[in-house]
């Protein structure tokens, strides 16, 4: 029967090949950035509880969250940040009913995109002393 | 077909067993967080960007400003009730059996132990111990 010709049928999706729409890949991005925020947290946390105990305390994770591995630490953070907030808000949006038509997703998604990145730059920008 | 004749009705046996009374508790609570932390984000992280890398008493200082206190202790209790619901919905997904529950069990006192941590030292810092 279907069993011996098994072999020879095509299969789909093929995961490998299949090219994931830009929705999906923010789908999954909101659950990475959410998940790796912890981290991000921890080192927050960290910061605010030296600030509370001595200038030494301060001064070792204030050197830690100034380096150039701080740097890149806390810009992702900033980067997932503020793409789970944008993020976010479509889903609440979602939540409500609205905005599920195929043009209102790209436009949206493309929208959170824009977002993220704004609000990251200006975010490090005021970290320079911008303001 | 049932084995165990009961007189009870199949209805009878689930009434208060399923999730229909708090299933959609979490999910609620979890866009409250979400709603909370939409607005309190700006004022938290901005914040906390301005003062990165300034010296102890100049950070010291800010957190001690009523309003940038409470919007930290804000930030903090909303963030980690939100993270706490994000990862139990991620772990609940992928992880299954006893991993899972000891992982959602850790998840928990985690982000429990990472607003203690947070709420004392905004405390410390604003009421000046």
């Amino acid at each position: 029967m279907s069993v011996a010709k098994r072999g020879e049928r095509p299969l789909s999706p093929h995961l490998q090949v299949y090219r994931l729409p830009l929705n999906a890949v923010l789908s999954i991005l909101h659950r990475i950035t959410g998940v790796a925020m912890a981290a991000s947290a921890v080192l927050v946390v960290w910061w605010l509880l030296a600030a509370a105990t001595s200038p030494t305390a301060f001064a070792w994770i204030d050197g830690l969250m100034t380096s150039w591995l701080g740097d890149l630490v806390l810009t992702l953070s900033l980067g997932a940040l503020w793409f789970h907030f944008a993020n976010g808000i479509r889903h609440l949006i979602w939540d409500t009913g609205s905005w599920f038509g195929q043009r209102r997703v790209r436009q949206s998604a493309i929208g959170a995109i824009a977002v993220a990145v704004v609000m990251t730059l200006v975010t490090i920008w005021l970290a320079q002393g911008g303001a | 077909m049932e084995k165990h004749k009961s007189f009870r009705t199949p209805r009878a046996r689930v009434l208060g067993l399923g999730s229909a009374r708090s299933g959609t508790g979490h999910f609620w609570e979890q866009r409250i967080s979400a709603i909370a932390l939409a607005f309190l984000a700006w004022f938290f992280i901005l914040n906390v960007a301005r003062h990165l890398g300034d010296p102890y008493e100049v950070v010291r200082a800010s957190f001690a400003r009523p309003f940038n206190a409470i919007v930290a202790l804000g930030f903090i209790l909303t963030a980690s009730l939100h993270l706490a619901q994000g990862l139990a919905v991620v772990i609940e997904d992928y992880v299954h059996g006893r991993a899972g529950v000891i992982l959602l069990i850790c998840v928990r006192l985690f982000c429990a132990l990472l607003a203690l941590v947070g709420v004392f030292a905004i405390l410390k810092i604003a009421l000046g111990a």
